[in-house]
């Protein structure tokens, strides 16, 4: 049993690579998608994943399969699709989720048009899939760098991205930290998708980031214990993911979105906050 | 006793509104420090633009609000729903410290004796003992006594407060009126939007009546007359859409805000996307 959990680590130098993928991306993309989720974000999350494919495709049409290229051109893809977004929101009658999803869905369009071009097949699978099983020491370090950074930020961005969640016309009105707060978030989203589409994938690199969230959500009350199951739920379905694709021989990325979906639904049917729960009859309550 | 305090807040031929429609049309007056002002008027009357004027949430499309002794941020506004989502987890105690923002800002720890505060604040509205609740576990009654609790530990010279009585029982109003006038004893400036004429004859010294136009602005038993508030009725009603376009102006003093550093130092921030001005 043992053999059969740890050994795929201990003997394969790729199996160890991925598994430091995993943890880096739990630890950084994770709380980032906790905040997505309180902050009802997670279906732009998604959008924005998107978002990152062209310019990735164009670094790669640029200078082929070059790490620096892509990551750069997924970044400067989707800080122009958050920010264009942004404008159109404060600026026209439609609504961020509408200007988003406008700015998404040709943004996607134009990824796939750039990397069918001049790309073969196989290449658009890397993009699309991620390739965690074959994360190359840069690939690991950028996933590593960017976690750490990302973490950091959380830490400073900690209270008034609590706040502007929360309640932002108080923030608005006692500080100027609103705008701080929300650009700065949506930079971590950014940055994070990228680190997670070089794992993942761009089509799954959301999984990773929203299902242990609001599988964490179902249980925790309050929002350190949140964060921390978040994490938690992340790297043992990074774990189970990779364990799973190599005695089945199934793609890594989906096996761990998949565990991650399975933990969701666990939660969704055992949690407090879940379907079953506040269903049964309550035999005892309390006197106040 | 002491001199005639000089004017805390000064409006001078203010107009506020939403798409060039005029909601509070060329109001002007001065509201001393100290002063207890009952805002009043019919649905519709400017009242909670012309809070959010003063909040610096709204720029003025005409006029200009200027409180020169007022440092910046020493403002504390309580719109009359806000934006706060129910569903975050975190704690009531958490938000009540909110408050104290200004002193601990975005990195600073809470000490002893501001645990201690945020806990009497707490005590103070009557919520002592919901510390670690969760803010979606509160009744609506109890979520504003919450939110003047955060008002507390704001320790503002000026208040503004946006219908804080719509839909609480009486039992809270009491409480919530006892903490407006105990703000007042202390020396604090508050606007408060009323509904409740018969509190307003009670504990409001002084009252503004609004009605898109200003109808009447001094001691309490001068404006609520009912000439008065039938005028105030009158003017409410009609609401054009093609109305023509406004000329009337003051001969001087109607520059536009902007050109005016001291109206504001809060408000140029973004807004996030569920928060739409126009209503």
């Amino acid at each position: 049993m043992i053999e059969f959990l740890v050994s795929p680590f201990t003997d394969f130098a790729f199996m160890r690579r991925a598994l430091a993928g995993c943890l880096a991306l739990a630890l950084g993309a994770t709380p980032v998608g906790v905040f997505l989720l309180l902050r009802r974000m997670s279906l732009m999350g998604d959008a924005m994943s998107h978002a990152i494919l062209p310019g990735a495709a164009l670094g790669y049409l640029a200078f082929g399969l070059s790490l620096g290229a892509m990551t750069v051109g997924g970044i400067v893809a989707g800080l122009v699709v958050v920010l264009a977004a942004g404008l159109v929101t404060r600026a026209s009658v439609l609504k961020e989720d509408a200007s988003l999803a406008a700015f998404y869905l040709l943004s996607l369009a134009a990824g796939v048009m750039i990397v069918s071009l001049r790309g073969r097949n196989l290449d658009l699978l890397h993009v699309l899939f991620g390739s965690v099983l074959a994360l190359d020491d840069g690939s690991l370090l950028l996933i590593a760098s960017i976690a750490t950074v990302t973490l950091f930020c959380l830490a400073l961005l900690f209270r008034p991205l609590v706040m502007e969640c929360f309640d932002p016309a108080f923030l608005r009105g006692v500080s100027r930290w609103s705008p701080v707060a929300h650009y700065g978030f949506l930079m971590l989203v950014v940055l994070n998708l990228v680190s997670g589409f070089h794992a993942l994938g761009t089509l799954m690199a959301v999984g990773i980031m929203i299902l242990p969230s609001a599988a964490a959500r179902l249980w925790a009350k309050g929002l350190p214990m949140l964060l921390a199951l978040a994490v938690l739920f992340a790297f043992a379905s990074g774990v189970t993911g990779l364990l799973l694709s190599f005695h089945a021989d199934v793609p890594a990325g989906p096996a761990i979105v998949l565990v991650c979906g399975v933990v969701y639904f666990i939660s969704l049917l055992a949690a407090p906050g879940g379907l079953l729960v506040g269903r049964l009859p309550v035999r005892h309550h309390l006197k106040s | 006793m002491h001199p005639v305090p000089p004017p805390l807040i000064r409006i001078e031929n203010l107009t506020l509104g939403y798409d060039r429609h005029p909601a509070v049309h060329h109001l002007n007056g001065d509201i001393p420090a100290g002063a207890l002002v009952a805002v009043i008027g019919p649905n519709g009357a400017g009242k909670s633009t012309l809070l959010k004027g003063l909040a610096g949430e709204l720029r003025p499309i005409g006029g200009r609000i200027l409180m020169p002794t007022l440092p910046p941020g020493a403002l504390a506004y309580l719109p009359q729903r806000g934006e706060i989502d129910h569903s975050f987890p975190v704690s009531v105690f958490d938000v009540v410290a909110m408050g104290l923002w200004r002193e601990v800002g975005a990195f600073g720890g809470l000490s002893r004796a501001q645990r201690q505060r945020v806990r009497d604040a707490l005590a103070a509205v009557g919520l002592s003992g919901f510390e670690s609740r969760p803010i979606g576990s509160l009744s609506g009654g109890q979520l504003q006594r919450a939110r003047f609790a955060r008002l507390i530990l704001q320790d503002a010279p000026l208040i503004l407060l946006d219908e804080p009585f719509a839909a609480i029982d009486s039992r809270t109003v009491d409480d919530l009126v006892q903490l407006i006038l105990d703000w007042h004893r202390e020396g604090r400036t508050v606007l408060t939007v009323v509904h409740d004429l018969e509190q307003v004859r009670r504990h409001f010294p002084t009252s503004l009546l609004l009605s898109r136009e200003p109808v009447a602005f001094g001691p309490t038993a001068q404006v609520l007359t009912p000439k008065m508030l039938a005028r105030a009725r009158r003017l409410s009603e009609a609401f054009d859409e093609d109305a023509p376009e406004c000329h009337i102006e003051l001969p001087e003093g109607s520059a536009p805000a902007e050109s005016e550093p001291q109206v504001h130092q809060h408000g140029h921030g973004h807004e996030p996307p569920e928060h739409n001005h126009r209503h």
